[in-house]
């Protein structure tokens, strides 16, 4: 095993020490040292999106990261979306309303995808909306009720 | 599955990251975006020794003008040239054809000179390099050199860096006057990598006829592939549809040596070629034509 290192991280607006193999993907670590296992594994080579998380504000797949290089950063997961857990982000009651998940394996990643092209485009057009979302694949839902619920929740959000 | 371990390290000078490199030599690689090379580690077809990550390099990412060069340094990610004003007018050929690569989530992270380097065929940032004359600087721990983009993509996966050396910058000159500009490409689903993809630039005289042209396809060969002679078809004549579809013909039969895959046939992928070359000349030379008046 190589040598350990220290890491200082922030997930969510708290901030995680721990000591990772450099090797440790930052998935892994959300998942398996914090415990945050709402951002989902799915194919481990950026083709789904399952794992897609906010580092620095900006989206990006966790699985394509190392936990090393996150050092001193601030990730946004899933679990850090709604203000309490009585109240839903205004993007996840769209999405429930709107039937934009079924099994919900890809949902997580799809939220973190939609939050910065939502924070810079509140008036989406179909085909943006299509564009924003085609690095997050979908095996049941069908992508017609995600569109519905991305407007929804972007004419909610105006 | 999860990659092999490795020795890490991340240096905050390119003068740090060079020596790391030269003391480590074949048995490192460099970290830069990771949106190729960590999926090849995950997959463990890449499971270098020791990882040099620059990403806390300062000053490797910028777009900047110069005399009428644009400079692009390394580390600039694909998002930073998507949202570039500066080459929305410069370099429009190289602006328009960034959201055909991968998703927002990897235009995030990945980095112009980590998918040069990467070199892979059917990679749309090889073939722009190309097509718009690009030079790369490189430099070991001892010196620097320019290579000119021809020079540098040698085959699939495969460039003229060598192993003790870093790519830190791009240099293409501005678009001429005149010209006109394209890029398509066909791809099964919006940010894959596409079957078959093609730049054109055209550059039209004042008398009307046409003064520059040049083609360029990606995935249609072990690496970018000029098409020489159907660009010179072309030149020195009035453009007509029929002088286009000449050019089409040609490029895509005997300049191109697609592979096929999957998704497309060897055949498929020659007819995508000669359909998407009609299409980026006929807007390129619209473009020149509008750019003239
Ligand atoms: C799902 C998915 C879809 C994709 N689709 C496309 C697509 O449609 N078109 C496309 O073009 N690309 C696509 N990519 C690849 C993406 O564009 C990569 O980001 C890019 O090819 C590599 O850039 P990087 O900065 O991530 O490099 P890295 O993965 O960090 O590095 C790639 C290689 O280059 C070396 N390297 C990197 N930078 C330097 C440097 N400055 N000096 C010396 N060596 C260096 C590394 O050692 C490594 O060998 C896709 C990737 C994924 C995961
Ligand atoms: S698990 Fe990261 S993209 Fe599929
Ligand atoms: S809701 Fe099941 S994969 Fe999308």
């Amino acid at each position: 095993m190589t040598r350990l290192r220290s890491v200082a991280i922030t997930v969510n607006n708290q901030e995680y020490k721990r000591e990772v193999e450099p090797r440790m993907l930052l998935s892994d670590f959300l998942r398996h040292e914090l415990g945050l296992t709402g951002t989902h594994v799915g194919c481990e080579h950026g083709v789904c999106g399952a794992c897609s998380i906010l580092f620095d504000g900006e989206s990006a797949r966790s699985c394509l990261m190392f936990a090393v290089q996150a050092d001193g950063h601030a990730i946004r997961t899933v679990e850090g979306l709604s203000a309490d857990e009585d109240h839903l982000h205004p993007i996840q009651q769209a999405f429930w309303e709107a039937h934009g998940l079924q099994c919900g394996f890809c949902t997580p990643g799809i939220l973190m995808s939609l939050i910065p092209f939502l924070e810079k485009n509140l008036d989406p057009t179909e085909e943006e909306i299509r564009h924003a979302l085609s690095g997050n694949l979908c095996r049941c839902t069908g992508y017609q009720h995600i569109v519905d619920a991305v407007k929804l929740a972007a004419e909610r959000m105006r | 599955m999860k990659p092999a371990p490795f020795e890490y390290f991340c240096p905050d000078s390119i003068d740090q990251a060079l020596d790391l490199l030269s003391e480590h030599g074949d048995e490192a690689r460099i970290l830069a975006g990771g949106q190729s090379l960590v999926p090849a580690m995950n997959f463990r077809i890449q499971q270098p020794a020791v990882l040099i990550d620059i990403n806390r390099v300062p000053d490797l990412d910028y777009i900047l003008e110069e005399e009428n060069v644009l400079r692009i340094g390394a580390m600039t990610r694909e998002r930073q040239l998507e949202f570039s004003d500066l080459l929305s007018q410069q370099a429009p050929l190289l602006h328009e054809s960034v959201p055909f690569i991968a998703h927002p989530q990897i235009r995030n992270r990945g980095t112009i000179g980590g998918s040069l380097v990467n070199a892979d065929p059917a990679a749309e940032l090889p073939a722009l390099m190309l097509a718009l004359n690009a030079r790369l600087k490189v430099r070991n721990n001892s010196q620097e050199r320019w290579i000119e983009a021809p020079e540098f993509f040698i085959g699939m996966f495969t460039t003229a860096l060598e192993a003790d050396e870093i790519l830190l910058e791009i240099a293409l000159p501005v678009m001429a006057e005149r010209t006109g500009w394209s890029f398509m490409e066909v791809a099964p689903r919006s940010g894959d990598y596409a079957l078959m993809g093609v730049a054109a630039l055209v550059t039209m005289g004042e008398d009307g006829k046409c003064e520059g042209a040049k083609l360029v396809y990606l995935n249609a060969g072990d690496g970018p592939l000029e098409a020489k002679e159907a660009a010179n078809i072309l030149l020195g004549e009035k453009i007509s549809d029929d002088l286009i579809q000449s050019a089409a013909e040609h490029g895509s039969e005997h300049e191109i040596t697609p592979f096929g895959n999957v998704h497309a046939s060897p055949e498929f992928q020659r007819h995508l070629a000669q359909v998407l070359t009609k299409k980026t000349l006929t807007q390129a030379v619209r473009r020149a034509e509008e750019r003239k008046q």
